[in-house]
């Protein structure tokens, strides 16, 4: 389902500026995270295609979170391997991770509340540009263009997700749905290789839900790879081409949506003991 | 190493009236996340209102022991600086409990300026002298010399800090302070009046600085308007050198730097070869503030601060 | 976006007619305050170093969030550094110096200023780099130690080498030249033109250009980063922003023109001593930036002028008036002075903790607020 071509998408501005170099995106292993008494993650590893949509998902507590954060630098692992874009990485500046093209979003939303919609995605623009502060005091022609073009681009990027007529609104005056679509334009602005959701979804009704997954599907579609914790089994299933399932901080399943959904040992997760004779039942 | 011996009973004078001034720091920022900048204040309102007690029992009881001018002096600066002290929570910090972390400091570094315009308008501008009342003949102890007055600050501090001790931890009262520092919801759903621990936390502390002030202003005979900002800041540094929110921590690391300012006093120029001399002295309190934050920022003994949420 | 007075930005007929009142009252001031002293002259040209003081620690302070209780060590250097590289104080303390500078050290200010600004500078890294993990409250008292030990070593760095002149200070700098020596009244096109008005239009000129460039970066990528760091400085991070850069950037701005600022301060009066760079300085330029507005341009351009001349006004007319009453001075003008900057600190917090002329508005806020979770 996902697309690796690069079709001539608002996004596609993505692929002049870093060219890919291996077909794997986001490459870990060997990840071992422990909070004092607690393992909270063991021995996991992800792989990532280029242009998948691939799908975290476990009960919660799991560790996805905790994944996420140790992924982006937030956390320091206790051990693991990190290749992005078949260049390895060390997870331990979260702007360096930013730089290198993992874009994330928060579960609990993390926008600058006190600026403006479009300001909220000029930040974004921040690690792609190199306006000094003496360009800025001196106004040089090459930082006003520059600004020219982040405020062209921001705008671009606030229509691709459709909150452009709140370009002007102070971030946290937005409605909830449109907020997280605003920090998704905001990741987006970084260019990134690898687009990294934690719980997009999270508090959305249905028809909120829809747009979002709309927004993925044409995101995954214009050439960037997702990277996606859920807690919405539906719409994961329906939207991913992969997934991991953790449990505990252990991964209990691989695979496809379909697999991962027959796994006992994914039943019995979420479901207790009882319910994995379900799974000897279906058909192959 | 006579004069090691010497530094040493320095610096635990000094260090006595450091750890003094550190508990009521340490206190309020266990409870409130707050650092009272005007503490040091305190401290000046305290010995000045001690000087001008003596002052004017002095000429009325001619005959009267210089001790006991000393104590009345102590014991009417006390309630003085309580009261003072009251006042700039109940007015000052208290409104802006939920207000961002920095808003209380920038009211308190106002607050500061405020005491000391006042002291100025009642007291004047000028350095007054602090006079002797104890007999102050130097005692010999094993090579070192001490002054009476600087023995008793010794003795005097120890007591207080053993009884501040065995009233955290031993009475009702420092459980419902211990607990209100912690987490004070918690501690109002279990009957514990937050405000009223936190005003006796205040209290506590102003009393203790109206003490180390009169100590202060008797071993260095002077006392004026800005006397509060040196010892003040120093404390501070003591206090989270110790461990901020941590009592026991206050009085070690009162003690502690006491020790490395006069031993440092003693030595710089030894160990600088005379380039500098003593009169940097205060600036030993400064890096060990800053080498603590940045090497060990919970301080010796670990920080014991409020969970916030 | 540059958030200046919404409505002279609607109309710009009435923007310039308000501008062109602005530049015209600047300019005449001088001869209008003349008419009541000389000194009200000094009290204005003051008050421009002051609005240097007040931007450059709002940079800090405003667009990056850091509480610093030491900014005036900056100030310290500035004016150090013009003072022992326009005087004769070298020259005579350091015969090898002597030697190199025959005709004295007097380096002109065209040399000074960018010299002073780099130094300041990188005493701003300095300082910045090592507190910059801190939180808040810590970061404002090993600022203001930082401050003190500036002080203390200037105070005492005397001997055995004498470079600055410990607490007697350093004397005999030279004033500013800018074509015409700034010491002497000079005659412009038949007017009189006296050292202290060329002074003040100096410094006017320098806190005009001072404000331009604030606004420049308030609307720059920096200025972005700065308000994103302050806004939530995880997200920050997360952008691909280096926070520690960026505030250390704020710190080093921020020091550059307080040493500006210092350098013309040391021209101006002829002399520095360590007294001129106590804490109460730092809390004086703290208290004009708080009172006028935290992080808005305007406002704190307002809380400098206020606090810079209002004890001032106060002093010719509250102590006559007191004696006029009380037959005598019971609050003198010094103690007036620092109970307004105390007042300021504590009741603008209280009541009115955005300053006095804040920040309009950021951004449209709809009358009819839909609801928004924005969890922290």
């Amino acid at each position: 389902m996902a697309s690796t071509q690069c079709s001539s998408g608002i996004l596609a501005l993505r692929h002049k500026v870093l060219a890919p170099v291996a077909d794997i995106v986001l490459k870990v292993a060997g990840v071992n995270k422990r909070f004092g008494g607690l393992q909270a993650l063991s021995d996991v590893a992800v792989e990532i295609e280029r242009g998948q949509i691939y799908g975290l998902i476990g009960p919660n507590g799991a560790g996805k979170t905790t994944f996420f954060n140790v992924v982006t630098g937030l956390y320091a692992p206790d051990s693991g391997s990190f290749e992005l874009d078949g260049k390895p990485y060390s997870p331990n500046e979260v702007h360096k991770v930013a730089a290198a093209g993992i874009a994330r979003t928060f579960q609990n939303i993390r926008l600058f509340p006190d600026m403006t919609a479009l300001e909220n995605v000029m930040v974004g623009r921040h690690v792609r540009t190199k306006a000094t502060a003496l360009g800025a005091i001196l106004r040089t022609l090459a930082t006003l263009s520059e600004e020219r073009a982040i405020r062209q681009r921001s705008l671009e990027l606030l229509e691709y997700v459709g909150v452009a007529k709140y370009a002007d609104y102070q971030a946290r005056t937005l409605a909830y749905g449109d907020q997280r679509r605003l920090e998704i334009a905001r990741a987006l602005a970084t260019d990134p290789k690898l687009l990294a959701l934690d719980e997009p979804a999270a508090g959305m009704n249905a028809t909120e839900k829809l747009a979002l997954r709309a927004l993925l599907v044409a995101i995954s579609k214009d050439g960037i790879t997702i990277l996606l914790i859920e807690h919405d089994v539906k719409l994961v299933m329906g939207l991913c081409d992969r997934v991991t399932v953790l449990d505990y901080g252990k991964t209990i399943a691989v695979g496809t949506p379909a697999d991962v959904q027959r796994s006992a040992a994914v039943i019995e997760a979420y479901l207790g003991k009882a319910h994995t004779n379900v799974a000897t039942k279906e058909p192959a | 190493m006579e004069l090691l011996w010497q530094q040493i009973i320095n610096g635990l004078v000094l260090g006595s009236m450091y750890a003094l001034i550190a508990l009521g720091y340490t206190m309020v920022y266990g409870i409130l996340n707050l650092i009272n900048f005007a503490h040091g204040d305190v401290l000046m309102v305290g010995a000045l209102t001690a000087l001008s007690t003596i002052l004017f029992l002095q000429p009325i009881f001619v005959g009267a022991p210089g001790w006991l001018l000393l104590l009345v002096g102590v014991l009417v600066a006390i309630p003085v600086c309580i009261v003072v002290s009251l006042i700039i929570e109940r007015v000052a910090y208290r409104p802006l409990r939920n207000a961002p972390r920095l808003a209380p400091l920038i009211t308190a570094i106002g607050v500061s300026i405020l005491l000391q315009t006042f002291a100025m308008i009642v007291w004047g501008r000028n350095f007054l002298t602090f006079p002797t009342l104890l007999d102050d003949r130097p005692i010999e102890i094993f090579g070192a010399t001490i002054t009476t007055t600087r023995a008793l600050v010794i003795g005097t501090s120890a007591v207080i800090m053993i009884a501040l001790m065995v009233l955290v931890n031993r009475t009702k009262l420092g459980r419902a302070m211990r607990a209100t520092a912690e987490n004070p919801r918690v501690a109002g759903l279990m009957g514990v009046n937050p405000n009223y621990v936190i005003a006796l936390t205040f209290a506590i502390g102003a009393g203790l600085a109206a003490v180390a002030g009169v100590m202060w202003a008797a071993t260095y005979s002077t006392a004026h308007f800005f006397m509060g900002f040196t010892p003040g800041l120093k404390a501070f540094t003591a206090a989270v050198l110790g461990g901020i929110g941590n009592v026991p921590g206050a009085m070690v690391g009162g003690l502690l730097l006491g020790l490395i300012e006069a031993l440092g006093a003693g030595y710089i120029g030894d160990l600088t070869n005379g380039i500098l001399g003593s009169h940097y002295q205060d600036i030993f309190a400064f890096l060990v503030l800053v080498g603590v934050l940045i090497f060990r920022p919970s301080g010796l003994l670990g920080e014991r601060v409020a969970d916030r949420a | 976006m540059s958030p200046l007075l919404p409505r002279l930005r609607k109309d710009p007929r009435a923007a310039w007619i308000a501008a062109f009142v602005l530049a015209a009252t600047l300019m005449a001031l001088p001869w209008i305050a003349g008419q009541f002293g000389n000194a009200w002259v000094r009290v204005f040209a003051f008050a421009c170093l002051y609005v240097m003081l007040a931007l450059g620690l709002n940079i800090v302070v405003g667009f990056a969030g850091l509480l610093d209780l030491g900014y005036i060590a900056f100030y310290a250097v500035g004016a150090y550094m013009y003072a022992l590289l326009a005087s004769p104080h070298l020259t005579e303390q350091f015969a090898w110096i002597a030697q190199m500078f025959p005709a004295g050290l007097h380096l002109p200010i065209w040399l000074v200023l960018p010299f002073g600004a780099a130094i300041a500078a990188f005493f701003g890294i300095l300082l910045g780099a090592p507190v910059l993990k801190l939180r808040g409250d810590y970061l404002a008292i090993v600022t203001l130690g930082f401050g003190e030990i500036i002080r203390i070593f200037i105070n005492n760095l005397n001997s055995p080498l004498n470079l600055t002149n410990g607490p007697q200070g350093i004397t005999l700098i030279d004033p500013i030249t800018l074509g015409v020596t700034f010491s002497k009244t000079i005659n412009f096109f038949g007017y009189e033109v006296s050292s202290l008005v060329l002074y003040y239009y100096l410094f006017l000129a320098l806190a005009i250009v001072t404000v331009v460039i604030c606004l420049r970066l308030q609307d720059s990528r920096l200025g972005r980063a700065w308000m994103a760091i302050r806004e939530d400085d995880i997200a920050a991070k997360a952008m691909g922003i280096n926070v520690r850069n960026v505030k250390l950037l704020a710190f080093s701005l921020g020091a550059t023109f307080g040493g500006v600022a210092g350098a013309m301060f040391a021209a101006f009066q002829g002399f520095v001593s360590p007294e001129s760079f106590v804490l109460n300085e730092s809390i004086i330029v703290l208290a004009m930036v708080v009172l006028g507005g935290i992080g808005h341009i305007p406002g704190v351009v307002l809380g400098a002028v206020l606090l810079a001349v209002l004890p001032e006004f106060l002093r010719y007319t509250v102590e006559p008036a007191q004696i006029f009453m009380f037959g005598k001075v019971i609050l003198e003008a010094e103690i007036l002075r620092m109970m307004l900057y105390g007042l300021a600190l504590v009741l603008i917090m209280l009541y009115r903790p955005k300053g006095l002329w804040p920040a309009p508005e950021h951004g449209v806020n709809p009358v009819q607020q839909r609801h928004s979770r924005l969890a922290a």
